[in-house]
């Protein structure tokens, strides 16, 4: 099977550093958004577009598609990124971020945005939305899947435990969530802000298939996705162990990148670390 | 004046059977309270399209966003005070700014609620719903009027919010009077003073009207059944051809529906004009009527500040 073929992963390890390096740009030009959030689940995207996920960048609107739902919708430079790599609008209007009239809103907006599924932005909701087309698919007979990717700090959301609810009740196996499990919230570490572990012991009482993987190992990412897809009956839950900021040596572990664009310097530094001179 | 009092939960769980019949797109979400609300009637019809979210309202208007991105038309329904207040950043995000095909019919609104007492009682809904942008605000007058408004918010593809009652309420309009979102309903000519009601004071402005009439003084009655869009022509024209205008509504004057036309008035044309409704403070538990009695929301009230605007005329 591919997902062994190291050609093929490295193929998608380069599509990971070109968004990440757009990300950063991106956000570097907008002179603000969030670098920190963004990086580390950038892998998990890039494994979505371009592999698991069915999709037609020509056709964002095709009934079939998979869905997938940014619900810690800050990583909207990440997505953006990914969406223009995989074709759904032009890489050069991703400088347009966060300018006068772009349409590519600071966080994801589903009415100027092709490709993006659902608005996000206020954490917690996403969860909940992409059960309601999950529910929607399995009214429709449809066999398109959801996937949506919620941060470790959403996990604090009283919602997101309503929405797991919901998820096992109504045994939605179409949905795949991914925890961006950095570690990491907006005013520090989760175990110190709200603790959240045993985070898999809690998934799994609220009826999921749990897996825990390394969140930048686009193999692991891949192998993942394809269990839960085999699995029945449940919804299943990874969690993603990443490193916030990934792919730029002073962002990693970094809480004061999670809201914050580089200075000129950083921003040359982040471009040379991803291997992109001048990009 | 008699009137004949219904339910407009009942319409409004008829209205849905209707529709659930005639299309398949309709789903329906609750959050524990579909025997209130009346969506069990739904649920029990189309359980496969029914989704009762439990006590979940966030997570309800949520997976109601999921459901109308894929396609289908989505009715989600709660108590009010449960539908607006408590789940506002989810209305907000998910189905005012995406402008998502989602209706929220809730039940239960102002303080006819009575014995339940002010943590049930909402009287700021119409105020959070019509501040947002992209989203529709019915306050259907009767029982036929929940069952037009709710079959004919059905056809667009707009968020809506549409406030019902628990109590029963007087009927006032017929099964076959038009139903028209843009255009508000003329119940009563006059050229006196114009008294504007939504939901259950319209039929306190009638019975004002007939009060006045004895009086010598002629009221127009308007049915202002939808907050948003504002009907501006009808009340700018009435407020034109009658010089005075009183507005009765259940719920707070600091945002209602009064407000609203207070503000187009204030833009248009001015004239002498008073907000019949509750003050602002809380409600309490109490009987339908006393609670209306209270909080000054009887047709002596309208007859009053009738007389008061009409002094300041001219
Ligand atoms: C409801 C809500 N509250 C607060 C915020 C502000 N906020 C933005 S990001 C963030 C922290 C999110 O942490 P996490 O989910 O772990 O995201 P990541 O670490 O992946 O960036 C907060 C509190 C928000 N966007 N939404
Ligand atoms: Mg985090």
């Amino acid at each position: 099977m591919e997902i062994y073929d190291g050609e093929f992963i490295s193929e998608l390890e380069s599509i990971a550093r070109r968004v990440r390096a757009h990300a950063v740009k991106m956000i570097y030009q907008a002179g603000s958004g969030h670098p920190g959030g963004s990086l580390s689940a950038v892998d998990i995207l890039v494994a979505l577009y371009f592999h698991l996920m069915k999709h037609d960048p020509k056709r964002p609107d095709w009934p079939e598609r998979d869905r997938f739902v940014l619900s810690k919708g800050h990583g909207a430079p990440a997505l953006y990124a990914v969406l223009a790599e995989a074709g759904y609008f032009p890489v050069d209007e991703l400088w347009s971020l966060r300018k006068m009239g772009s349409r590519l809103q600071g966080h994801p907006c589903m009415r100027k945005t092709p490709g993006v599924e659902m608005s996000t932005g206020s954490l917690g909701h996403g969860l909940a939305a992409g059960n309601g087309m999950a529910l929607a698919a399995k009214l429709d007979r449809k066999l398109y899947r959801i996937f949506v990717i919620c941060g470790d700090g959403e996990m604090d959301v009283g919602e997101t435990w309503e929405a797991a609810m919901l998820a096992s009740h109504h045994k939605l196996d179409n949905v795949t969530l991914y925890i961006d499990r950095n570690k990491l919230q907006l005013d520090g570490p989760t175990e110190k802000i709200m603790s959240l572990e045993p985070l898999g012991d809690k998934w799994k009482a609220f009826g999921w298939h749990v897996i825990e993987i390394n969140g930048h190992s686009l193999k692991e990412i891949i192998k993942a996705t394809n269990e839960a897809r085999s699995i029945k009956g449940r919804p299943t839950a990874i969690i993603c162990h990443t490193i916030k900021g990934k792919g730029v040596s002073y962002m990693e572990g970094s809480l004061h990148f999670h809201g914050k664009a580089p200075s000129d310097e950083e921003y040359r530094q982040a471009m040379e670390e991803l291997g992109v001179s001048e990009e | 004046m008699t009137w004949k009092w219904e339910s407009q939960r009942k319409q409004y769980g008829r209205a849905l059977v209707e529709l659930g019949k005639e299309r398949n797109d309709i789903v329906v979400l609750d959050a524990d309270l579909s025997s209130s609300t009346r969506t069990a009637d739904f649920a029990s019809a189309f359980p496969e399209r029914f989704f009762n979210c439990g006590v979940a309202e966030q997570n309800m208007i949520d997976t109601a966003a999921g459901l109308a991105a894929s396609g289908k038309t989505v009715f989600a329904s709660t108590f009010a005070v449960f539908g607006t207040g408590r789940c506002y950043d989810q209305i907000r995000q998910s189905v005012a700014y995406p402008k998502l095909n989602i209706k929220i019919v809730a039940s239960h609104a102002g303080i006819t609620v009575g014995g339940d007492g002010a943590s049930h009682q909402i009287i700021e809904d119409l105020a959070l719903m019509r501040v947002l942008p992209n989203m529709s605000v019915i306050v259907p007058v009767d029982s036929n009027e929940t069952y037009k408004a709710v079959k004919t918010v059905a056809s667009n593809k707009n968020p809506v919010y549409v406030r019902i009652g628990r109590a029963d309420v007087p009927t006032v309009t017929d099964k076959d009077s038009p139903f028209d979102l843009d255009k508000a309903s003329i119940m009563r000519t006059g050229d006196d003073v114009t008294l504007i009601g939504c939901g259950i004071m319209v039929s306190k402005c009638l019975e004002a009207a007939e009060e006045l009439a004895k009086h010598g003084i002629d009221a127009r009655v308007i049915n202002l059944h939808t907050i948003k869009p504002l009907d501006e022509k009808i009340i700018v024209k009435a407020a034109r051809e009658t010089g005075a205008v009183v507005t009765a509504e259940e719920h707070s004057v600091m945002m209602g529906m009064g407000s609203a036309v207070a503000m187009c008035l204030v833009e248009n044309f001015h004239v002498p004009m008073k907000r019949v409704g509750i003050p602002d403070v809380f409600g309490e538990s109490g009987g339908c009527d006393e609670l209306m009695e209270r909080y000054g929301l009887t047709m002596e009230n309208i007859v009053e500040a009738a007389h008061d605007v009409l002094k300041r005329k001219k």
